[in-house]
């Protein structure tokens, strides 16, 4: 047969039971985030992709449009952090499910909380900071329309 | 065991077993189906294996008369659990075609009978012998979510204690559960590690969360709002698909999911 499924020959551990989870907020957070990422996620298609001149209009001058104005850099940083942390957990519950072992589960786990915590730091500073014509910089490496700009 | 019975074992066991019945005698309407079983007898097989039987049977017989025909007249060291045979004891759960389900209630004429018929034992659980797995792991689940009526009040006087029936509805589905495991073993999060309580422990627990008469709920919502409880259910449906009895479990974990959120049932 096709499916394959291991069959444990030996007992299961012995349930651990440990006092207080925060498992009943992450399955809440799941479910509201999951809500309002995909009311953001249209809305983001929607504008980056289809609005106006389309998705032609794509570059680095657009990105700094749109983050000139407050609304979208809260936007977007409501989208990133809401989708991180959404995703995040998600791999947690794979790592919970499929790493039994004791070290391997920590140490993935820990990777995977150190990847998102650094996104979400690189990603929220680029969202506040971000300047597509950086002064001082080689002019060969900027995009065509900084000459236009300085 | 000694070296001799082995040998003495295997030689019983032939890989393919030719049918006994021959055609004359053969009932009007019976054809002959073949079933693939999942062997495994621990004192002579490292793994389990496949072994084919084929078995003359009626369209209205069930998989178990099948079972029941190859143990009696072809394989006697077949090894499978089966009680009443009726669908009640929830003993013969059993993996057949790839979904769980009880071998007394299939029958073999809604299984596509020109096909071989696949039948091994239920995921999850520790493999024991042939289609027979320990469920201990499994009832200590159950054992855990306390499935006994908890009351500090007495009754009145000379009556049992009065409950009316919309109350009664409220739990009617849960109270169909007949422990047969083919939920829990159905379960993918089940199968990871084999922590998670499981479709039936959170079923029967519902059935007395949410009785009336009943005075430990939030003891047991406590239990099931554990790291392996209730948050761990996916909500992939495959407990409702196979529970034999049409239990609707999904939804039943969803009620309690909903009663752990507002702190009552």
């Amino acid at each position: 047969m096709a499916t394959t499924i291991d069959t444990p020959r030996s007992a299961p551990v012995v349930r651990s039971r440990r006092g207080k989870n925060l498992e009943k907020w992450g399955w809440i957070f799941m479910r509201a985030s999951g809500l309002v990422l995909v009311v953001l996620l249209f809305g983001h298609l929607f504008v980056n992709l289809y609005a106006g001149e389309g998705v032609s209009a794509l570059d680095f001058g657009f990105v700094a449009g749109k983050w000139a104005n407050p609304f979208w850099q809260w936007y977007d940083l409501l989208l990133l952090w809401l989708s991180l942390i959404h995703g995040a957990n998600g791999m947690r519950t794979l790592i919970n499910d499929y790493s039994t072992g004791r070290y391997m589960n920590r140490i993935l786990k820990l990777s995977l909380g150190g990847a998102t915590v650094a996104l979400l730091l690189l990603g929220t500073l680029v969202i506040f900071t971000f300047d597509p014509c950086p002064a001082a910089s080689d002019p060969e490496l900027l995009p065509s329309f900084c000459a236009a700009v300085s | 065991m000694s070296t001799v019975t082995i040998e003495a074992a295997q030689t019983r066991i032939p890989e393919r077993t030719t049918e006994p019945t021959s055609v004359e005698d053969a009932p009007p309407g019976s054809f002959v189906v073949t079933l693939i079983i999942r062997r495994y007898i621990p004192e002579i097989d490292d793994e389990p294996r496949w072994q084919d039987f084929d078995v003359r049977v009626l369209p209205t017989d069930r998989v178990l008369d099948a079972l029941h025909k190859i143990k009696w007249e072809q394989d006697g060291s077949l090894t499978f659990r089966r009680s009443c045979a009726h669908g009640i004891c929830g003993s013969d759960a059993m993996r057949i075609n790839g979904r769980n389900r009880l071998a007394c209630k299939t029958l073999i004429k809604d299984l596509d009978p020109s096909q071989p018929i696949y039948v091994e034992a239920i995921k999850g659980l520790p493999l024991e012998k042939d289609l027979v797995v320990d469920m201990e792991p499994f009832y200590e689940s159950y054992k855990q979510i306390q499935p006994f009526l908890i009351a500090n009040s007495t009754p009145p006087a000379g009556r049992e204690r009065v409950q009316n029936p919309v109350a009664r509805e409220r739990f009617d589905d849960t109270t169909k559960c007949i422990l047969c495991a083919a939920c829990t073993s159905s379960c993918p999060v089940f199968w990871t590690d084999g922590q998670y309580f499981g479709p039936a422990a959170i079923v029967n627990a519902h059935r007395f969360i949410f009785d009336d008469r009943d005075e430990g709920a939030q003891v047991r919502l406590d239990i099931l709002n554990d790291k392996e409880g209730v948050w761990r259910c996916r909500t992939t449906f495959n407990c409702s698909e196979a529970c034999p009895r049409g239990i609707e479990i999904t939804k039943a974990i969803k009620e309690v999911k909903q009663a752990i959120l507002t702190g009552k049932p």
